[in-house]
């Protein structure tokens, strides 16, 4: 409860304040954030450092499934087909990280959205709303988006829509949770007697208010997006050719494992840092922001 | 009991309907058919194809037909597979699917249990920070990384297991589909059990026990097990659900003839009866899951016993 937080406690700066701070002396999740950068840098500067287009076949390789090498300048190998894996799993990354920020961006809008104005307006409207929630949260969650897929054909807007439509029902319910428990208070009160408009009352005083949960959950959701997108790619549903993702460079490189298993091992070491850092930032946010949650 | 229990079945139904409808009609929404790429076929041949399955009629006529056979427990034969129906094909891999999926469940409950406990009784200490880093481990590294991997070093480099395949009767093929599966729940159990046994061990009863000067493990048998599976049990609907997608990486890694590939391979080549069939299965088990959860919940909580 904010009320029971001492007023000396919170004198220099208030609840984000508090929470930077929390958050600076969780050593993990700051290391995590500072890997996470890393990763990012790598992703959108790793192309453009290494002079191998992502469909460039080398062909002066023999065979053209290289390990990875310093001397013939292919430092993550190759894979069968003699692609530079260098320049293919950093841009496979960029397009996992692009699919997750556009994907969470679409739960976060729609579930913020939905679970505000359910919360905020209660009663029989709030049942119906949370009743669609519950319903869809029973459904097979993952058929439902290969499905989708299937529908829209393979492409890379649709995955992330089809990815963020059905994520964002865990949103709505933890916001319609603290809207339901915000109406109660003084200030929504006052906004009411004061005659402002339902839905300038749900934007100006309920979304603020919840915004500390919205990026505890968001960031948790990002991991999860791109956990989701590997696993349409890995089953031969995501991106196509020419774009990779790092699901299809796990896919292909699971093909080749006996005889070149680096490009097994390579994709799949980028994949599990980036989720393992991501995880470990989204849990030490959730210290910080919402210690009660710890 | 069996009140609540009929009820809830009852209660299904129209969730199940809705879920048919919505696979139904997306399915029939999407460009292209079952027929598609079987190359140059002469426009009479596909009319009769279409119309030896049904699929001339308006959608809403064939929606109704395929409820009609629904009610009579026929899921129709595969667009695809030719010679087979979906009842048969999904009857074949089920006990694999089935199996390596419940071996999991146990596997993990038996693991992520205990291992949660530990940690939760000793908070702070180097054994819960040794559980917890573990289990984050577990839960963030994806199954479809986990899976060639550990084939890789047990199967390929060290050579104790078999790196895919399937012999009835094998139990050596199965342990690395297992582990796979299991190795997330395990991490799942693990973080819920302890945040769980963390929050009931502040509560007045455990204190009023500890007063009493009950020793610390007759403490935890009688009175902090049973509120601490609370979270746990209700965990299991989901769990099974995620056993269930997993069981789709799985299978294709290890190469394993479970359900989980037909519905793949149903979704990329629009044979609209196995998909839907495939649907339905797994909504209804996790349906029946859910159910089955929230009776042992009022076994293990009387405050919300149905009645």
């Amino acid at each position: 409860m904010a009320g029971s937080i001492p007023a000396s406690a919170t004198t220099d700066g208030g609840l984000w304040a508090d929470a930077r701070r929390r958050l600076r002396a969780n050593r993990a999740a700051m290391a995590s954030a500072a890997f996470v950068v890393l990763l990012v840098v790598a992703a959108l500067l790793g192309p453009m450092v290494n002079p191998y287009a992502i469909d460039h076949v080398d062909w002066t390789l023999s065979p053209l499934a290289s390990p990875p090498s310093f001397d013939n300048g292919h430092w993550f190998g190759t894979d069968s087909n003699g692609r530079d894996l260098f320049v293919r799993v950093w841009s496979g990354t960029q397009v996992s990280l692009l699919v997750a920020l556009l994907a969470t961006a679409v739960s976060v809008v729609i579930g913020v959205a939905w679970g505000a104005t359910a919360g905020y307006l209660g009663g029989r409207i709030d049942g119906w709303m949370m009743r669609v929630v519950d319903v869809l949260y029973a459904l097979p969650y993952m058929f439902f988006v290969i499905i989708l897929t299937v529908v829209f054909g393979r492409s890379l807007w649709l995955i992330f829509l089809a990815i963020g439509a059905v994520g964002w029902l865990t949103m709505a319910r933890i916001v319609r949770g603290q809207a339901l428990a915000l109406r109660q208070r003084e200030f929504v009160a006052a906004a009411v007697t004061l005659g402002l408009p339902t839905h300038r009352i749900i934007v100006r005083h309920i979304v603020p208010n919840v915004l500390g949960t919205v990026i505890v959950y968001a960031t948790l959701t990002v991991p999860q997006v791109i956990l989701l997108e590997s696993f349409l790619s890995f089953l031969g549903l995501g991106v196509q050719e020419p774009l990779t993702s790092l699901g299809r460079l796990v896919a292909e490189g699971t093909l080749e494992m006996e005889t070149a298993p680096w490009q097994l091992l390579v994709p799949s070491a980028v994949l599990a840092a980036l989720l393992l850092a991501l995880n470990f930032l989204g849990d030490g946010l959730r210290d910080a922001l919402d210690p009660r949650q710890a | 009991m069996l009140g609540y229990a009929t009820r809830r079945i009852l209660q299904a139904i129209p969730t199940l309907l809705l879920i048919v409808a919505a696979a139904f009609f997306l399915m029939r929404a999407a460009p292209g058919g079952p027929f598609d790429d079987e190359r140059a076929l002469p426009p009479e041949i596909e009319a009769n194809l279409q119309a030896a399955y049904g699929l001339d009629q308006p959608v809403t006529v064939q929606f109704g037909r395929y409820l009609g056979g629904l009610v009579r427990g026929d899921l129709g034969p595969s667009f695809r597979m030719k010679d087979f129906t979906v009842a048969e094909l999904i009857g074949r891999g089920l006990p694999v699917t089935l199996g390596i999926g419940s071996a999991a469940l146990l596997l993990g409950l038996a693991l992520g249990i205990p291992l949660g406990l530990v940690a939760g009784l000793r908070q702070n200490g180097w054994a819960d920070h040794a559980v917890m880093s573990i289990a984050l481990v577990g839960i963030a590294v994806p199954n479809f990384v986990v899976a060639p991997v550990l084939a890789l070093v047990f199967g390929l480099y060290l050579g104790w297991l078999p790196v895919a395949g399937w012999e009835a009767g094998s139990p050596s093929h199965l342990v690395l589909p297992v582990i796979t599966l299991a190795l997330p729940l395990i991490a799942y159990l693990a973080r819920l059990t302890r945040g769980s046994l963390l929050e009931v061990l502040q509560s007045p009863y455990i204190r009023t026990a500890r007063a009493k000067g009950l020793e610390p493990a007759v403490i935890l048998r009688r009175h902090a097990l049973k509120p601490t599976l609370l979270p746990v049990v209700s965990f299991l609907g989901p769990a099974a659900a995620a056993l269930l997608t997993g069981s789709l990486v799985v299978e294709q890694v290890f190469g394993l003839p479970g359900v989980g590939r037909y519905f793949v391979q149903g979704a990329i080549n629009r044979d609209y009866t196995l998909v839907m069939g495939m649907v339905i299965f797994y909504a209804s088990l996790i349906l029946l899951l859910n159910l089955a959860v929230d009776l042992v919940y009022g076994w293990l909580d009387p405050r919300i016993r149905h009645d």
